[in-house]
């Protein structure tokens, strides 16, 4: 590790505490550190504490009076409720559906792309497009322009070729909505694992084939087990982004249809029906999903971090 | 043999590249069509071009502006940046160049952050709006979206730090510089590209939030994304106006991310990717 060695003004030694000197060069190195870390731990932390202790109050926003502390019913109330349970379902179920898809996707277009042909850069940027397309303009893109039953495209070109005319929201609304997330987020899972490949090291990828090792076992052996990392990293970074996702259920489907997930759920129990309790009761078993998948994601990031360390 | 093997992949890259792109160029397309055409069916390819779709989205035929939320859109992702910038570079100078104790600790604290979903906030921060009277008010977005970035720019910006050589650092301390020099003439040329890439990332995410901005403002402090809500029930009797709004607030993050692939790249994995 650098850091003991780059960095002889910082840490002082626990064993020597009280020398004025090396305290006040402590905190001269510490101080950069604090406005920021302050400004998160208010702005996150804090709302988060607020959202725990709403959560065991009986509060509906439109009978302000009726507030009285009800311990864990809230939370008895949220696991039984079927709507809930239905949208914690979903969130799970959209959220793997889209990030394994969109990798796969984004492996095989990053396959493409690692190699040279005519107009790469132009091809490059053409499957970047979806992902810079503002969520909800995409959302509305999907729902209006593409999946719209009279006027949208996909029936439009089904018409010629006189297919049937579905109704895509209404028949399959979760595909639909995964869909849309599909594409937006395949571009990126492409970029990443593009980043992946070219970091590839040539040289053993030219030994193996010296060796007489065919594309597939370059890919099996070499190439897969490099990516892993970087499959991980799209991986977590795609399902934190995902289990989160607001602006398409919103926008595509308006939570209807079996399609709320989670933070769409939280949104419509205290937005709409005022359910303050609930929704803080719901919101923080969310949280508690999440630390679940921030213990792995964090693994797999300070795995990351700490080869980027070592070898730096 | 090997001829198909190079075509190959080229062809169904560009066949993969044209069909990601079509939506947005079927939009595209669509934004220049007049209303009656734009919901023709089967579709035109060849139907007349118009404007009328962009002088409706921009109010010139009656309807609401959409200026003042694409100024706010502007105003609030612009100064969350700001304020990312002035938070988020002392923050990584003493998480990479000057390290402190247990630096990776507070590293992983601030990651940690950005797990924690938006939901599990929002009532509060509501409530606290509401009772400070500062719903609808967008310098509230400012620090939400700054609380939202800072944790991705502290790790991006840790990282393009921590390529500045310690030995360069050092030399130019003891050559008598002070740190203000040090960190203008030194650090500040060799991570100002990283340091622009996050800045991009701050306003490309701030620019696209929607549920803050739908819960927090309502009329006069209205973004983008929530003016972009309006069309959520539309009729096809908008789908031209649909489509050049979309665009239209599409296009400052369309352009940033095609000026910046690479960087993108390396910021949104957080500067583990290089």
């Amino acid at each position: 590790m650098t850091a003991t060695t780059t960095a002889p003004t910082a840490a002082p030694p626990a064993s020597a505490p009280g020398a004025p000197g090396t305290r006040l060069r402590a905190w001269a190195t510490r101080a950069p550190l604090l406005p920021a870390l302050v400004f998160m731990v208010v702005v996150t932390q804090l709302p988060f504490v607020a959202t725990l202790v709403i959560s065991f109050f009986d509060w509906n926003a439109l009978y302000p009076d009726a507030r009285r502390f009800t311990g864990l019913d809230n939370y008895r109330q949220v696991l039984t409720d079927a709507d809930l349970r239905r949208s914690v379902g979903t969130t799970i179920l959209l959220t793997a559906t889209v990030v394994l898809v969109s990798l796969v996707l984004g492996l095989l277009l990053a396959l493409l792309l690692d190699r040279r042909f005519k107009g790469r850069g132009l091809v490059r940027t053409l499957l970047i497009a979806p992902f810079l397309v503002v969520p909800v303009a995409a959302a509305l893109l999907w729902k209006h322009v593409l999946y719209n039953p009279e006027y949208g495209l996909l029936n439009g070109l089904l018409s010629y070729v006189g297919g049937p005319q579905p109704d895509w929201i209404s028949t399959t609304p979760l595909l639909a909505v995964e869909a849309s997330l599909i594409w937006q987020w395949t571009p990126f899972m492409m970029l990443i694992l593009l980043a992946g490949l070219q970091s590839r090291d040539p040289q053993q990828i030219e030994a193996a084939r010296v060796d007489g090792a065919g594309d597939w076992q370059v890919f099996v052996h070499l190439t897969l087990p490099h990516l892993r990392r970087y499959l991980e990293l799209g991986a977590l970074l795609g399902s934190i982004h995902i289990v989160q996702n607001f602006d398409a259920v919103f926008t595509l489907t308006s939570g209807g249809l079996g399609t709320a997930n989670l933070p769409y759920t939280v949104y419509q129990s205290f937005y709409q029906a005022h359910e303050n309790g609930l929704a803080s009761a719901a919101g923080v078993l969310v949280v508690l999903g999440s630390i679940v998948i921030a213990t792995f994601a964090l693994r797999v990031v300070s795995s990351l971090f700490r080869e980027e360390v070592s070898r730096a | 043999m090997s001829a198909v093997r190079r075509t190959v992949p080229g062809l169904l890259a560009w066949l993969a590249g044209t069909g990601f792109f079509l939506p947005i160029a079927w939009m595209a397309l669509t934004s220049f069509h007049s209303e009656t055409d734009a919901a023709a069916n089967p579709p035109s390819f060849t139907a007349a071009l118009t404007l009328e779709g962009y002088r409706e989205f921009f109010g010139l035929s009656g309807g609401a502006s959409p200026w003042p939320a694409l100024i706010n859109s502007t105003v609030a992702s612009l100064a969350s940046t700001l304020l990312v910038l002035l938070l988020a570079l002392p923050a990584a100078y003493a998480l990479s160049v000057n390290r402190v104790r247990k630096w990776t600790d507070v590293l992983f604290f601030f990651l940690s952050t950005k797990m924690l979903p938006v939901v599990a906030g929002l009532l509060p921060v509501y409530l606290f709006a509401r009772d400070a009277g500062l719903l609808d008010n967008i310098w509230l977005l400012v620090v939400l979206y700054t609380s939202m970035n800072l944790p991705i720019a502290v790790w991006m910006m840790q990282s393009f730090l921590a390529e500045v050589p310690v030995a360069v650092i050092e030399a130019a301390r003891v050559d008598g510089a002070p740190l203000p020099v040090v960190l203008t003439r030194v650090v500040a040329p060799i991570a100002l590209p990283g340091i622009a890439a996050t800045a991009l990332i701050c306003f490309i995410f701030s620019w696209n939030e929607l549920l803050f901005a739908r819960v927090l403002t309502g009329v006069v402090a209205e973004t983008a994304p929530v003016f972009l809500t309006g069309f959520i029930t539309s009729q096809g009797l908008f789908l031209a106006k649909v489509c050049a709004a979309s665009l239209v607030i599409s296009l400052p993050v369309l352009a940033a991310g095609f000026a910046a692939q690479d960087k993108l790249v390396q910021g949104l994995s957080l500067g583990a990717v290089k």
